[in-house]
């Protein structure tokens, strides 16, 4: 198995010792969408998951209009109807953790980067990569196709609980439903070919000299998350095969009347669930400290702790799922466990976030748009983290399970994932993806106008669930007791923040694709990291280091070392003398 | 203090006692959360301010952690967590187990109303009506989707699973009307969702019973002098029915073979069709029968039953049904026809 590894990385190692990109001239489909080159692997999944993000955003814009101005013509989607507004929350949530916080923060950023930061010219597997691409994209299209059928999109909410999901007489979208379902599982199936290749791909190619300790942080997270997804998948996936045969074939898995349990799908669902929350939480974890030691020009406080605490967090994720079931009349014993595992897993959490503080402390920080992003995701983030202590306690739960709070809690930990520390690598990588530089000062306009009205969005809908409002409520003039005075006012502003929120996307989107272009030539090493990535030309042709693979001589972290007159030591450079 | 801290932190009004615990361990948590979040904040921001780079090149000072710091970091978390794990848990273990004088009430979701029944009745839709200050127990299923027994100004929450009973508890603190929401995204219409509690003092809500027993339909029935047959249980309306209709012409009620079989241990019997078919005689089955006699004809008799469809209404069906139901299987009485 490692042979043929390494054997495979060999062959194509020499294919580039030739002037990259010479030895053969792709045509436009076979560059752009039959490549194995992990780069371009990571645009393809990058660019598929911001489409993804417009129709996630799109939707959401759709169905808060609608619970701030109920009944009204929406401009761009028309009237909402009550099946509608169901299909756009259940797409809104299935698009955005499925289609834009999996795919860019594991399969965009673990293709592009692993190679890079390890010192190799690819994954080992690349064609294993291109397959696992195309899945992906097959099961986006049937997402996206489960729009045009009969009944249109699903609409039994993307925790898709039976018996609403088996019975079409229930959900009402009997085609869209069972659409739903095989783009879930074929989804999965992309990202298990894609994990298998990352952590083949660390254990195997690593740059002479790497030792595991020497490995950047965010391929740490990168690996850990995707074997935290191997391992927790297949339950849901086994779930999803018994909810297609419940749909279509009138099997009885989850349908009580034969013999079944809807609580089994709970179960099945929360346990791939709950992990999934840390398996994108990794990397953008790992994100936030390659830019902030970076921008504090400091070695991590602890990185060997963040490491640990990271496995850690990583383990206790299996047992944590049954939290989401505390009023589903689970045996108080059985809560008692899991209300105990969820307030523990919150400390090698905060303590990931002490170590990133620490980081800070004596540093020599610079301004720039991806340490803002980094930084705030660090504020955001914890404020996601602590409100779920709220619903941890398992007698507070009881009160706030379903309302608004427990989604203002999981937004104010999903956005920060998948968004600010997305943004942050982003803007932190885009030199070297593209070897042009993003306009600093759009990038500062794009953050503030994204950070500010993200907090004016869930802050009113905190104190909205604090309040009582539950979920998924389509108009809420149909309760008196929740339109009292102060409370449309609410949520007609945590809409109006979420306009201004999207309409701040187009000032990234301009930056991203001007400058893609057109900005500034961009060095190799613009920020002065150490990773070595920036030992790669930007952007880095086929082969990646065209001057031969790297040597690795030290930690990545080695910033502001005593002995040395600059302030930042390349993982690659030899030691003087040596 | 607690009022005004309820209003602070924008709880819904509080009727219950369990409403009293959670908002208690809402409030030592939110205080300390985000005390501690805005120190962490603040601390960040310090050193965001205090460290931004002066000069290009400047370096920074190394600095190791001493262990007891990472130690105090795990620590002072983990021991305050566990400290409202244990709140938490203790209340929801109270929470869980509900007294044993509590009322008892079943609440059933259905698409999309609340139907709540006492076990002596009367019964209601979307109106639950309870008496102040003594605990109330609700059981809780559905008849369809998963939905979500909520009172928020009780604090209390179960799901509604279909194929299985939860159970919630409470003790109103005032009275009043309160609403019932449905938690659970339950389909179509869940935001056409929506109960009533109504908090009564006990006395009232002991009348109130009383008198909605009294006045409800089998109450009225039993009541009424002239309508005497209905005062009878449906067995013996159904055994009237089968004199008035005749059915003893071809079916014994002792276990004797007739023209048709005997009702004696048939409900429930396994039956051999003409077909060659075995079916189960259950209500399904004795009704259809009776309705299209034909269809599924039991082997060995050759007379042909005529249809009672039109004949018999849905209640006089039923009645029959149960009669049939209640001739369980006995040994025939010897030389017994009728």
């Amino acid at each position: 198995m490692s042979s043929t590894a390494h054997g495979h990385a060999a062959s194509v190692g020499n294919g580039h010792d030739a002037p990259a990109g010479h030895h053969h001239n792709p045509g436009f489909i076979e560059k752009y969408l039959w490549s194995t080159d992990h780069k371009m692997i990571g645009f393809q999944y990058l660019f598929t998951g911001m489409a993804m993000a417009l129709i996630g955003g799109f939707t959401v814009y759709a169905f808060r209009m609608q619970i701030a101005f109920p009944g009204m013509s929406i401009p761009g989607y028309g009237r909402v109807t009550a099946g509608d507004y169901n299909a756009l929350v259940t797409t809104h949530g299935t698009v955005m953790i499925f289609w834009v916080a999996m795919p860019v923060l594991i399969a965009a950023l673990g293709n592009y980067l692993i190679p890079l930061m390890i010192g190799c010219d690819d994954m080992v597997f690349p064609r294993l990569n291109r397959l696992s691409y195309q899945i992906f994209l097959v099961s986006a299209l049937v997402l996206i196709s489960s729009f045009f059928v009969e009944g249109g999109a699903f609409g039994g909410a993307w925790t898709s609980y039976p018996p609403l999901s088996s019975k079409s007489q229930y959900n009402l979208t009997g085609v869209g439903s069972t659409l739903w379902v095989v783009a879930v599982a074929l989804e999965f199936v992309a990202f298990l070919l894609g994990g298998i290749n990352f952590v083949t791909t660390v254990m195997n190619s690593r740059a002479p000299g790497m030792k595991l300790w020497d490995v950047p942080i965010v391929v740490w997270m990168i690996v850990l998350a995707s074997i935290l997804f191997m391992a927790s998948v297949g339950p849901l996936v086994a779930g999803a095969v018994m909810l297609i045969f419940d749909q279509n074939f009138h099997t009885g898995f989850f349908d009580p009347v034969k013999g079944g349990d809807p609580v089994l799908w709970q179960h099945l669902f929360w346990f791939f669930g709950h992990p999934e929350v840390y398996v994108v939480l990794l990397p953008a974890m790992g994100i936030v400290a390659e830019v902030i030691t970076v921008f504090s020009r400091k070695r991590l406080f602890a990185q060997r702790t963040v490491i640990m605490t990271a496995i850690a967090v990583g383990i206790i994720s299996f047992f944590v799922w049954a939290h989401h079931q505390f009023v589903a009349g689970i045996d108080p014993r059985m809560a008692n466990v899991f209300s105990v595992t969820t307030l523990i897993i919150s400390i090698p959490v905060a303590e990931m976030v002490f170590v990133y503080i620490g980081t800070l402390y004596g540093g020599s920080i610079r301004l720039t748009t991806p340490m803002l992003w980094a930084l705030a995701f660090i504020a955001e983030f914890l404020l996601g983290g602590v409100t779920g202590i709220f619903l941890g306690a398992s007698g507070a739960d009881i009160y706030f399970h379903d309302t608004y709070f427990v989604l203002a809690h999981f937004h104010y930990t999903f956005f920060p994932i998948a968004f600010i520390a997305v943004f942050a690598a982003i803007t932190h990588w885009f030199p070297k993806m593209f070897g042009r530089t993003l306009n600093e000062t759009f990038g500062k306009v794009h953050f503030w106008g994204t950070v500010i009205p993200f907090n004016c969005i869930f802050i009113p809908l905190f104190v909205l669930g604090v309040r009582g409002d539950h979920r998924r409520i389509y108009d809420y003039r149909h309760f008196p007791d929740s339109m009292q005075a102060g409370m449309q006012d609410l949520r007609v502003f945590a809409t109006l923040s979420l306009v201004v929120l999207l309409a701040f996307q187009v000032v990234f989107l301009v930056n991203f694709f001007y400058s893609m272009f057109k900005g500034p030539k961009a060095p190799a090493n613009p920020w002065h990291a150490n990773t070595l990535e920036w030992a790669a030309p930007s952007p880095p042709p086929h082969g990646n280091f065209p001057e031969g693979l790297p040597t690795v001589y030290r930690g990545p972290y080695e910033y502001s070392h005593p002995d040395r007159k600059e302030d930042y030591w390349p993982q690659h450079i030899a030691p003087e003398g040596a | 203090m607690t009022q005004w801290l309820r209003e602070l932190l924008f709880l819904p009004e509080r009727a219950s006692t369990f409403a009293d615990r959670v908002d208690a361990l809402h409030y030592q948590v939110f205080l300390t959360t985000m005390g501690v979040w805005a120190v962490i904040t603040l601390v960040m921001g310090y050193f965001f301010v205090r460290f931004r780079r002066k000069r290009v090149e400047q370096s920074t000072e190394p600095f190791h952690p001493p262990l007891s710091m990472e130690v105090f970091f795990v620590a002072v978390p983990l021991v305050v967590f566990l400290g409202w794990f244990t709140i938490g848990f203790r209340d929801f273990t109270w929470y869980r187990n509900p007294p044993p004088d509590a009322i008892d009430v079943y609440a059933t979701g259905k698409k999309w109303m609340w139907k709540f029944t006492y076990p002596e009745g009367p019964n209601a839709i979307d109106t639950l009506h309870v008496p102040v200050g003594r605990p109330v127990r609700v059981l809780i299923t559905s008849r369809d989707v998963i939905h979500s027994f909520f009172v928020p100004a009780f604090r209390v929450k179960q799901d509604a699973i279909p194929g299985r009973y939860t159970e919630t508890w409470f003790i109103a603190t005032r009275t009043g009307v309160f609403d019932v929401f449905c938690a659970e995204y339950c389909g179509l219409s869940h935001s056409r969702m929506l109960g009533k509690v109504v908090v009564m003092p006990v006395e009232e809500f002991e009348d109130w019973r009383a008198a909605e027993r009294e006045q409800s339909f089998a109450a009225r029935l039993d009541a009424d002098p002239t309508r005497d047959e209905a005062r009878a249980t449906l067995v013996t309306q159904g055994e009237r029915l089968a004199l008035e209709k005749g059915c003893g012409r071809c079916h014994t009620v002792d276990g004797t073979p007739h023209l048709g079989p005997t009702w004696r241990g048939l409900y429930r019997s396994m039956q051999t069709l003409t077909t060659g078919e075995n079916v189960v005689a259950d209500e399904a089955y004795l009704t259809r029968s009776m309705m299209n006699p034909g269809a599924q004809k039991v082997a060995g008799y050759f007379t042909d039953m005529p249809s009672y469809f039109g004949l018999l209404t849905n209640a006089e069906a039923a009645a029959l049904v149960e009669y049939i139901k209640s001739l369980k299987g006995e040994e025939p009485a010897p030389g017994a026809m009728r």
